[in-house]
């Protein structure tokens, strides 16, 4: 660091503090993290195998591993990194370990909320929660919530809306 | 009135319907026949290929006649109460009722046939739209704004129906600037396409030099001139004759050479203004002036609409922001500088960022500077953020640095403070969302009530 100070005041939490998400994001994301990687890594390890022998196969395996490993570590770091905080006028948002965002949305801004689900995310029970103003690089996304808090929160996001509705 | 309706008469609330002017099939249809034509002979003119183009040019012709004589005799529109009802399709049928309440902004075209006609396309625009979300083509010229008329008279509150209670005449106005077509043309080659040609003289002259074959690298530069030249044609035409007006009912902005185009933009519908200082106009000390309309957004009509002033010295500008946003001095608002280290992440416009909150005049701002070649600064009123955001990357994390975001509705205004010391960047954050919030809670209706200012007085619009 060269400025003075830790980044965590930057990012100092609202005073209620941050709901983070189900763990089960992480576990989502892994799944599609090996089910991609599979058949590259099988490839590799094939033409590691061809090229190299056995020696070369596990070469290619334990580079494999390493990098997987990493990646299960970025995954883990990025679901813990999800957080939103329901304040009394606005609602926050943030995310990303390397690249990180905080988004401030005002309920009375709101146009609309979607809650949408994909197949993986289904599958472990997740939703995500999305935000809609009139600005389209308003980016409010809250993935791996639980069903029942997704309704929760979509739910109370409109009435909050509703009640505070500013036009444009 | 029409063959639609063919039942017994029922107490209509509102006006009865209308329809399009009867001419507008054959404005409409002629882009067909250019599209089979342009494709037809884009290759040459041998004889077989003339024949084909030929039949394909009168299959164009007639089935877009057909096409756009169905869709003329389907079309309807008509007042109802505060609403716009529009009725259009041959085969999907679409009926949009558009609460005026909501209106961003109201245009009347002129494409250079409907002009030579009398004709005129009048588009209305609400936000969240992708194109224009209720175009009337055509009408004529006087409908046209008479209609205009009666939509800004039903958007402001003045009147609830004015089938029942007739809108009062076209208000008055007062003209805030007008663009001399000298300056526009030389403001809109100077801009980049001089700077380019410059660059791409040079650079064939040193092969003339180093070949000796001067001819065949200046020939090369025909070419590249003739690339350079659309845009620059483009942007003349589309701007010429600017005027730049506030009445009651707005601004009001016209211009064109060939297509004509009259923008009404009601008050307290601009989201944000940016005046742009392109490098080689800063020696004359020129400025163009865009504003973010919610209902510009999208489609081809974004670019030629957004544009308030496209060249302007910036004390004429300054009197327009002015007026767009009352008591807003975009010059005096002070701007904090990103600090020195932001050089190591923005090494050309490191020294030129600047953000600040200007809350001197009666409207509270954020104003943001930056710009690699040119110069930008983007003026957005707090009650019009739509939410604020924070970003920093590793870099800037490693440097003790993060960008903050106002975003407005989509359009020509992005108001970022990047680079910003991170502490202050927080900072600035919460107090943009502070402030926001007072500012929206003080935020005039949507249907506004507008006076001249003391000691002006309007005129009759040109």
């Amino acid at each position: 660091m060269i400025a003075s100070g830790a980044p965590d005041d930057v990012w100092a939490p609202p005073p209620g503090g941050w709901t983070g998400v189900s763990p089960r994001l992480g576990s989502a994301r892994r799944l599609l993290l090996f089910t991609v990687s599979s058949p590259v890594v099988l490839g590799g390890v094939a033409v590691a195998a061809i090229f190299g022998g056995a020696a070369g196969a596990f070469a290619a395996l334990a580079v494999f591993a390493v990098v997987l490993a990493l990646l299960v570590q970025v995954i883990d770091r990025q679901w813990r990194a999800i957080g939103y905080a329901e304040r009394d006028d606005d609602l926050l948002v943030k995310r990303g370990v390397l690249f990180r965002q905080l988004v401030v949305v005002p309920y009375g801004r709101m146009q609309f909320v979607d809650v949408t689900g994909g197949p993986l995310e289904r599958r472990f029970g997740l939703a995500t929660v999305q935000l809609h103003t009139a600005a389209a690089v308003t980016d409010a996304a809250i993935p791996g919530l639980v069903p029942e808090e997704a309704a929760r929160l979509r739910d109370r996001l409109a009435a909050l809306g509703q009640a505070r509705s500013a036009g444009l | 009135m029409t063959d639609h309706d063919d039942g017994p008469v029922v107490a209509v609330v509102g006006e009865e319907w209308r329809r399009l002017h009867p001419a507008s099939p054959i404005v409409r249809g002629w882009q067909p026949l250019v599209a089979v034509l342009a494709l037809g002979l884009q290759d040459g003119f041998e004889p077989q290929r003339l024949a084909v183009t030929g039949v394909l040019a009168v299959v164009a012709v007639v089935v877009g006649a057909m096409y756009y004589w169905l869709s003329w005799r389907v079309a309807r529109f008509r007042l109802d109460g505060p609403d716009l009802v529009v009725e259009s399709g041959v085969l999907f049928k679409r009926s949009r009722r558009v609460p005026l309440a909501r209106l961003q902004a109201v245009d009347i075209v002129q494409p250079l046939l409907a002009r030579a006609l009398g004709l005129a396309e009048l588009r209305l625009e609400v936000a969240g739209g992708k194109s224009s979300d209720a175009p009337l083509a055509y009408l004529d010229l006087e409908s046209a704004r008479a209609v205009r008329n009666d939509l800004l008279v039903l958007a402001a509150g003045l009147r609830d129906d004015v089938s029942v209670d007739p809108a009062p005449p076209e208000a008055m106005e007062v003209v805030l600037a007008t663009t001399p077509s000298s300056t526009l043309l030389a403001a809109v080659v100077l801009e980049g396409p001089a700077v380019m040609l410059l660059v791409v003289f040079t650079i064939a002259l040193a092969i003339g030099v180093v070949t000796g074959e001067f001819a065949i690298a200046l020939g090369a530069v025909g070419p590249i001139l003739f690339g350079l030249g659309g845009p620059v044609w483009a942007s003349f035409t589309r701007n010429y004759g600017t005027t730049l007006a506030d009445s009651p009912d707005g601004l009001r902005i016209r211009r064109g050479l060939i297509e004509t185009r009259s923008q009404t933009v009601p008050p307290g519908r601009v989201q944000g203004v940016v005046v742009r200082e392109p490098l080689v106009w800063r020696l004359f000390g020129w400025v163009r002036v865009a504003a973010t309309v919610a209902g510009y957004a999208g489609g081809d009509q974004a670019e030629r609409s957004t544009t308030l002033l496209p060249v302007a010295s910036a004390a004429t500008a300054q009197g327009v922001v002015d007026r767009v946003l009352p008591g807003v001095d975009w010059r005096s608002v002070p701007l904090s500088p990103a600090p020195v280290r932001a050089r190591w992440r923005a090494p050309v416009e490191g020294g030129r960022l600047g953000a600040g909150i200007g809350d001197d005049g009666a409207e509270r701002v954020f104003v943001t500077r930056r710009g690699r070649f040119g110069q930008r600064t983007d003026v957005v009123p707090l009650a019009r953020l739509q939410s604020v955001r924070l970003r920093q990357g590793p870099l800037q994390r490693w440097l003790g640095l993060a960008s903050v975001f106002a975003d407005v509705s989509p359009g020509p205004v992005r108001a970022v403070g990047l680079h910003r010391d991170a502490f202050d960047a927080r900072a600035l954050v919460d107090r943009l969302v502070t402030d926001a919030r007072a500012a929206r809670a003080a935020a005039a209706p949507d249907r506004w009530l507008h006076r001249p200012p003391a000691g002006e007085e309007y005129g009759p619009p040109a």
